[in-house]
């Protein structure tokens, strides 16, 4: 099964996440901020990363920045997921390496959406 | 909810004007798509709007009911397999076959203007591969309501992520308050027309490339078999329908023929 690390400061959000992810027979582990992240990417790379912009200790922006610098942080396909819906903010991420965004609020059909975009999943 | 006797008038008048068939099943999703045009009609309920309908000469009151009843479920890029075919095959075939000459394309039910929009950017990613084309890209549909909103080019931040890459997004939209609009470019690329799939098409004119996609499901065998028959009568020898994914070409439909998954237009046609 493929693993998703979901980072976000809500709780609720990553709730919301993990049980639409879930679904998509991911397998789901969760960071509240771009440190915590970090970490869990250190001891396990994931598949996939659900990421939010803005939370406490480090941004998804600068997380995302260190990831791709990580050995192996190459691998994991990053989904942004945030209410920054700018496209110079869309740009910046891209170019961070971000591989698809998805802005907030959404829904399951848009994650899958954005999944399939990322290849992720199959595209409906 | 809506009661047999009014259900079966909604049903008979929407089949009359657009073709679609409403089963049983959807009086309750009716009634909810046509409360918001009763409140502003005036009426108390959707009954007393059907009511008024029944004793009103003019028709426009059984209009506005099958206008809100239109389908309007699309998405960017929907059926992604048949744009990589348009992409890849499709579009390259057209230009072989018309030399120096713009090829047509007719979105032939293009609600709100996802479809069509989305044939523009794929012909846009192949100009800017060094391919030339001179294309024209006519979208219809029957609904006025929609055909306006596809033609302002205005989409909220949902309908923007079904089915669009967010590179895609950013290279082809800006953002307009809240919403996002797609550049001028694309808009000034696709020309919108009105356009009742029960009539023949006769004014559009041929064309090479036909998208008719996830409508024709909801006709009865008959309107079906007569549609498509309009279509195929619209279709440039070697002319290709591109249909929804599931969609198939009903039997009995002259000069069309279906080869690896593509429906195209026969050369029996062609010499005829």
């Amino acid at each position: 099964m493929r693993r998703c690390l979901v980072v976000d400061d809500s709780r609720v959000i990553r709730k919301v996440a993990r049980r639409i992810l879930e679904d998509m027979r991911f397998e789901i582990e969760e960071a509240g901020d771009g440190l915590e992240a970090l970490q869990a990417c250190r001891r396990q790379m994931p598949d996939a990363i659900l990421l939010d912009w803005t939370m406490p200790v480090m941004t998804g922006i600068d997380f995302l920045r260190q990831l791709r610098q990580e050995p192996g942080g190459d691998k994991p396909t990053v989904v942004f997921c945030t209410t920054e819906n700018d496209v110079e903010r869309i740009s910046e991420a891209i170019k961070a390496g971000a591989d698809e965004y998805m802005m907030k609020p959404f829904d399951g059909d848009i994650l899958h959406s954005k999944f399939a975009e990322a290849g992720l999943i199959d595209a409906h | 909810m809506l009661t047999e006797a009014e259900f079966a008038i909604v049903a008979r008048e929407v089949k009359t004007r657009s073709g679609a068939v409403l089963t049983k099943d959807l009086a309750g999703a009716c009634e909810a798509r046509l409360t918001p045009l009763s409140r502003r009609e005036g009426f108390s309920s959707v009954s007393e709007m059907l009511s008024a309908a029944r004793i009103r000469p003019d028709g426009q009151l059984y209009a506005a009911i099958s206008d809100a009843l239109a389908q309007s479920e699309t998405r960017f890029f929907r059926d992604k397999a048949n744009f990589a075919r348009l992409r890849s095959e499709i579009i390259p075939q057209a230009i072989q076959r018309r030399g120096h000459e713009r090829i047509r394309i007719w979105s032939a039910a293009a609600a709100t203007g996802q479809e069509p929009y989305s044939i523009a950017m794929t012909i846009e990613e192949l100009r800017s591969q060094d391919h030339t084309i001179a294309a024209e890209i006519i979208a219809s549909d029957m609904s006025e309501r929609l055909i306006t909103k596809a033609r302002a080019g205005l989409y909220t931040q949902f309908e923007v992520q079904r089915g669009l890459p967010i590179r895609t997004l950013i290279a082809h939209f800006e953002k307009s308050g809240d919403l996002w609009r797609i550049s001028d470019r694309l808009r000034a690329n696709v020309r919108f027309e009105q356009h009742n799939l029960l009539k023949h098409p006769g004014t559009l004119g041929q064309f090479d490339i036909i998208f008719c996609c996830h409508v024709l499901n909801a006709f009865d065998e008959a309107t079906r078999l007569a549609t498509f028959q309009r279509l195929a009568d619209a279709l440039s020898p070697e002319g290709v329908i591109v249909l929804g994914a599931g969609e198939a070409v009903p039997e009995g439909v002259e000069g069309l023929v279906v080869e690896d998954g593509v429906v195209r237009k026969t050369s029996a046609r062609k010499a005829a």
